[in-house]
């Protein structure tokens, strides 16, 4: 069934379809443009009922398809590569075998609930692709990584310098998140939604905000939920920064990576101004924020971020200028614009391969204007695409913001939600994080409470996109390839 | 060339003077808790059910708060309609025990330096290798943050290295999912000894949030011998900038 994104319906609406229709109705969206933007199960009486929603960016129209309780039905993938992950997961998080799927591992290596006679496969211990031939070479990195950085093993197939084949096994930072949030939602669950992936406190805790905000039908009074989306634009800012001081660090181009890291911090402190903390924990909760902004604050915020505009601009310029660094950026780590619709791509990865995919534009937060922050495009699909869309999309922020805190409506900036939520309803919550779509789907029991949440951070759709870009390229550009997406593990791994 | 130079004085000089004087922090910042000794009244439980990660909680002698498992969020401080909790602006929270973490009224967190063996090998140069196991990426990103040029981590030979075998140390972040522990202990294990352990946040203290998820494993204290805890949700750089330099009795504001 088809409803708009900022409206919940009942599961009793949503007909369970037979399995050879749910599978039709899903191709033929896709076909017509159609993203699926999470694809999970229903726990059902007693077996699992296969769901999948699927999103339209030009009106904003999501499509709710639900099966009929099952432990296997046809594969999607070969024909829709872009649920090749989720099936994976439902697979092995509720036992349902998409028969046929071409490559059915362990995506978390929790063990298969379905299937107690198999054991819990060891962490990263699965079949790995393997090119095959003299002077191949595999060369195997992680679960711990050189640097501060979140574990996941990466499995490259080399040719020389080549790499013919990137096949990477997450799995290492699964916390069981969604298995947690069951029941709720109870005084864990916002600070669930804040650490789910930590770098993206507030793309997540908007996105259950507006879950709550659909479930219970009240909308966030307009002055806390300007806060909360100035608050995901500085989010925004700070990674993209980094972003570009890591690249430059990646080409052993120190000046942009020095300035950056610290202003990168300034942008963090700017949030804490908000809230108290750098990375925006306490400041989103449903119904609005918990902190309000008074003359002093919004005062401090404007010097400030006039300040750091001008140094973000500046290092930024000096990285852009620069033939050397800009020479190992352009043409590195291409993807089509076709490989990116078919896996699904969001985000700036897609917007670097000219997918017109915002969730800001065709999911605006409610209260939010449709197109109040210009969507950036670039069509080249690499690096440097990568790179320059991050860039362009820190001036947007910056004027968004600039904006925003010129003119904050007045008023309250929470509004309390009902204490029950009503029963057998879904709802779905999505958010343009600075990383891409963030998708969050509630479902609730008879008794109002969470029967199944299911979160899809940006990089579950886009960890698949480095490995395809990273094909004929030198094994060497892998850290700037890899810095150019920037993906969460354990928003991956939940 | 002259564009870079010129960049670089626009942009300034920007380390803070940590320790020689203690930066600002944000006005709205949660710092230590601290608990009011005057009794509760008899059987409020206005802040029992508040916290997340039960981290509060009332004996005989009274309230304490478990700094290890708490995540600073303020919610009991909201509740308690005596005002007996309050988080205050100090940052220092880093102890060198996990007992001294349970906080009563008037008691705050301590850190003793390392031993004189160790002290005299690692005062001058400590190398860490970094564990994230299940950490979200905010303990990461403010234990990186360290080697900017804002806290200028190598000043005080403090550095964080590629390999195990090159490190002093390790520094963990996370609860140590289950999927992470047999590569937490490896890790360890390759870390030549005399060695130290630090605990990152409240995951890598108490599991923090995590705390009793099947898929978890309690954080790093029940796998390392840790010699540093530092709380938070994620702690302040500067809360773990104090707790090193404190480890390595080096005097801090």
């Amino acid at each position: 069934m088809e409803f708009p994104y900022n409206q919940a319906i009942a599961l009793a609406e949503a007909p369970r379809l037979p399995l050879a229709r749910f599978r039709q109705d899903v191709l033929t969206r896709v076909a017509a443009g159609w993203r699926v933007l999470a694809l999970f199960a229903l726990p059902g009486d007693d077996i699992p009922e296969p769901v999948c929603l699927l999103g339209r960016d030009r009106d904003g129209r999501l499509a709710f398809l639900r099966a009929e309780p099952t432990l296997a039905y046809v594969s999607l993938t070969p024909e829709c590569p872009q649920c090749h992950l989720f099936e994976r997961e439902l697979y092995e998080q509720w036992g349902v075998v998409p028969e046929g799927h071409p490559w059915l591992k362990p995506v978390r290596f929790t063990g298969t609930p379905g299937r107690p006679d198999l054991p819990r496969p060891g962490p990263g211990v699965t079949d790995y692709f393997q090119v095959r031939g003299e002077d191949v070479h595999e060369v195997a990195v992680g679960p711990v990584h050189a640097g501060i950085i979140e574990p996941g093993h990466f499995r490259f197939q080399c040719f020389g310098e080549e790499v013919l084949h990137l096949e990477i096994s997450l799995g290492f930072q699964h916390r069981g998140i969604e298995a947690a949030l069951v029941g709720g939602p109870d005084r864990r669950t916002v600070h669930f939604m804040e650490t789910a992936a930590g770098d993206t406190t507030i793309g997540h805790s908007l996105a259950h905000a507006a879950v709550l905000e659909t479930l219970a039908g009240v909308a966030a009074p307009a002055r806390g939920r300007a806060i909360g989306r100035v608050a995901l634009e500085l989010e925004r800012l700070a990674n993209h920064t980094g972003d570009l001081g890591a690249l430059a660090g990646d080409v052993g181009y120190q000046p942009t990576m020095a300035f950056c890291g610290r202003i990168r911090g300034d942008f963090l402190n700017l949030t804490a101004l908000l809230c108290g903390n750098r990375f925006g924990r306490g400041l989103v909760r449903p119904g609005g924020t918990a902190f309000d902004l008074d003359e002093a604050v919004l005062r401090l915020l404007d010097t400030r971020l006039e300040a750091t505009r001008r140094a973000a601009f500046g290092a930024a310029e000096l990285l852009f200028s620069s033939s050397s660094a800009l020479a190992r950026f352009e043409g590195t780590g291409r993807l089509t614009s076709e490989a990116a619709r078919d896996i699904g791509l969001v985000g700036p990865p897609a917007r670097a391969c000219g997918l017109p995919r915002d969730a800001r534009h065709s999911f605006p937060l409610s209260g939010a204007g449709a197109k109040d922050i210009p969507m950036q495009i670039h069509d080249f699909g690499g690096v440097y695409a990568r790179t320059l869309v991050r860039r362009l999309e820190m001036e947007a922020s910056l004027d968004f913001i600039d904006a925003t805190l010129a003119d904050l409506p007045p008023g309250p900036v929470n509004r309390a939600l009902p204490a029950t939520f009503p029963p057998d309803t879904l709802a779905v919550g999505l958010v343009e994080g600075w990383r891409g779509e963030i998708c969050h789907v509630a479902a609730t029991g008879p008794d109002g409470r969470f029967a199944a949440y299911k979160i899809v951070d940006p990089s579950f759709h886009n960890w698949f996109g480095l490995a395809l870009a990273l094909r004929g390229q030198q094994i060497s550009d892998f850290p700037m390839c890899n810095k150019s997406f920037n993906l969460s593990y354990c928003g991956h791994d939940l | 060339m002259l564009h870079i130079l010129l960049e670089r004085l626009r942009q300034g000089h920007r380390t803070v003077a940590f320790p020689r004087e203690m930066p600002p922090l944000p006005p709205r910042y949660r710092g230590l808790p601290v608990l009011s000794d005057s009794p509760c009244a008899t059987g409020c439980p206005s802040c029992a059910g508040v916290c997340p990660t039960g981290a509060l909680g009332a004996d005989e002698a009274g309230l304490f708060l478990d700094l290890g498992r708490c995540i600073l969020c303020g919610a009991c401080a909201a509740a308690c309609p005596g005002r007996r909790v309050a988080f205050s602006q100090d940052h220092r929270l880093a102890s060198s025990t996990r007992a001294g973490l349970v906080l009563r009224p008037g008691t705050r967190p301590t850190v003793t330096p390392l031993e004189p063996a160790r002290l005299k090998l690692f005062s001058r140069s400590l190398r860490l290798r970094q564990i994230s196991a299940g950490g979200c990426n905010a303990c990461e990103a403010d234990t990186n943050v360290l080697t900017t040029v804002v806290f200028d981590l190598g000043r005080f030979g403090i550095d964080f290295v590629a390999s195990p075998r090159h490190a002093d140390g390790v520094a963990v972040t996370g609860p140590v999912p289950q999927n992470m522990r047999a590569a937490t202990l490896a890790t360890f294990e390759a870390v030549p000894d005399p060695r130290v352990a630090i605990a990152i946040g409240a995951c890598a203290i108490s599991g923090g949030l995590f705390a009793g998820n099947p898929e978890t494993t309690g954080g790093a204290t029940p796998h390392l011998p840790v010699d540093l805890f530092i709380p938070g949700c994620p702690p302040h750089p500067l809360t773990i900038l104090d707790g090193l330099l404190r480890l390595l009795g080096i005097k801090t504001p």
